[in-house]
């Protein structure tokens, strides 16, 4: 099957891995992702922070786009454009907004493309597929973090539990693997201020860390590179923040399930974490 | 007078009713920041709901609505589901239209701005790009020198940046919003 992909900007930069991780996964599962031609940055946290009518453009020419290519689906893997789209088309309902932001764009914008999560887009596509190719299970006690961006705001979102989600869980049960409840699933592990306030991404991503270490996890499995960056590339200045420093690997949820497919850790970008992962 | 308008203005750009608050505080028993924040996130629904000009001038330049990090667990939590992450949002541009900065706000604004220079200029974010623009625009050039070299190595900075074919409507953009506000205020 075919679907629309728009891989964001981190996935092409500090998030390489996880891109060469859903495409290897989705390789594996039969599944062809078409790019949207010539996409931009959603603009993230910096976009809403400063301006709306900003905020709101940028995703809208990126679905434009999906649109005129007719893509009637489009997986975003990563969580924080997912939210700033799925935000931007609940938005753009509103009509005096939408004609505002067609003008600004001088293009369509129907906002009719789905827009799906790499969650949901192997739940719908994947899940049989990968119940038949697993060659190697995953078979290691994890803790599955969901963050902030996936599963908030619920109310335009509509996926998957508020305060104890389930969907990774469920994935990685799947592919063999053990999952702990913990405390952390959904807390903020400091997201966009990885840069202008280290020291409270040190923090709240060591919280994180300590809850998952202390209950015994072997690794953390994500599904947003803000969560993985930060976890994984400021441990340094985590383990600062902590008692027992910690080196559990923190891997994307395609990572763990392209190691249960039986593919390799070059082609699923494990050797670019800081963290070393050894599964 | 100006008091009332500017409450009722928060309303009408975002839905967000202060009056609806009852000061339970689960709002502030989830937010991870709350410790850090001048006023943790209940306390500012209740200055707003007072509406005088004292308390909005101290909403407006505390650095609560700055250390927010849109994460939205009080909006997932707050039983009457009032929308402060959108209302923080507002109140961040309102802050600075009426230059009402606090400190805490400096490097986090000056993220923002080489963040949104770099979309501007190529359609894409250009990481180096941007940790580069921020340590002029903050002087801290020291930081995290430590992990680039390691990044770079493992393949994940890239020296140049990734540019859109169609960047004009990437000027288009921001010249009808951001810096169409910007004259606005002048």
């Amino acid at each position: 099957m075919k679907i629309g992909f728009y891989p964001g900007c981190s996935l092409t930069g500090s998030s390489r891995e996880y891109n060469e991780s859903v495409v290897a996964v989705a390789k594996a599962l039969d599944i062809e992702l078409i790019e949207i031609n010539d996409w931009n940055c959603c603009g993230a946290t910096a976009a809403h922070a400063m301006n709306e009518e900003l905020s709101l453009s940028l995703p809208a020419r990126i679905m434009a786009m999906a649109e005129k290519q007719g893509l009637t689906e489009v997986v975003v893997p990563c969580a924080a454009c997912y939210n700033r789209l799925k935000v931007t088309q609940h938005e753009l309902e509103d009509d005096t907004k939408r004609s505002r932001v067609i003008d600004i764009l001088k293009m369509p914008y129907q906002g009719s493309s789905r827009i799906i999560n790499v969650l949901q887009l192997l739940e719908m596509y994947g899940a049989e597929n990968i119940k038949a190719k697993i060659t190697r299970p995953f078979a290691h006690k994890v803790a599955c973090y969901y963050g902030c961006l996936l599963v908030r705001p619920h109310s335009i979102l509509k996926f998957d539990r508020v305060e104890d989600p389930q969907s990774m869980d469920t994935m990685i049960k799947m592919v063999g693997g053990t999952t702990l409840d913990w405390a952390f699933k959904t807390e903020c592990c400091g997201a966009g201020f990885s840069v202008s306030r280290t020291d409270l991404v040190a923090k709240l991503s060591g919280n994180i860390l300590k809850d998952a270490a202390d209950r015994g996890a072997e690794a953390l499995i994500v599904a947003c590179p803000m969560c993985q960056s930060n976890l994984d590339m400021r441990r340094g200045a985590i383990n600062k923040t902590l008692e027992t420093p910690s080196d559990i690997p923190v891997i994307y949820i395609t990572q763990a399930i392209g190691l249960a497919l039986g593919l390799s850790a070059q082609e699923l970008g494990l050797k670019r974490h800081f963290v070393t992962v050894e599964l | 007078m100006g008091h009332t308008n500017k409450v009722s203005d928060l309303q009408s750009h975002t839905g967000v009713e202060v009056m609806r608050c009852y000061q339970c505080g689960k709002c502030t028993a989830g937010c991870v920041l709350a410790s850090e924040m001048n006023y943790p996130p209940s306390y500012l629904m209740r200055l707003l709901q007072t509406g005088t000009k004292p308390n909005l001038d101290k909403v407006l330049s505390s650095n609560s609505i700055w250390l927010c990090l849109n994460c939205e667990n009080c909006l997932g939590r707050c039983p009457m589901e009032i929308d402060i992450p959108k209302m923080m949002d507002y109140l961040r541009t309102q802050a600075i239209k009426e230059n009402k900065l606090h400190p805490d706000s400096k490097p986090i604004i000056a993220f923002h701005k080489s963040f949104l220079d770099s979309i501007k200029n190529t359609g894409r974010l250009y990481e180096m790009g941007l940790v580069l623009s921020y340590k002029f625009r903050t002087f801290n050039f020291l930081q995290d020198l430590s992990i680039a070299p390691s990044m770079y190595l493992k393949g994940k900075l890239h020296l140049l940046p990734e540019k859109i074919k169609d960047r004009r409507s990437m000027k288009r953009i921001f010249g009808q919003t951001i810096e169409n506000a910007k004259t606005d205020n002048k």
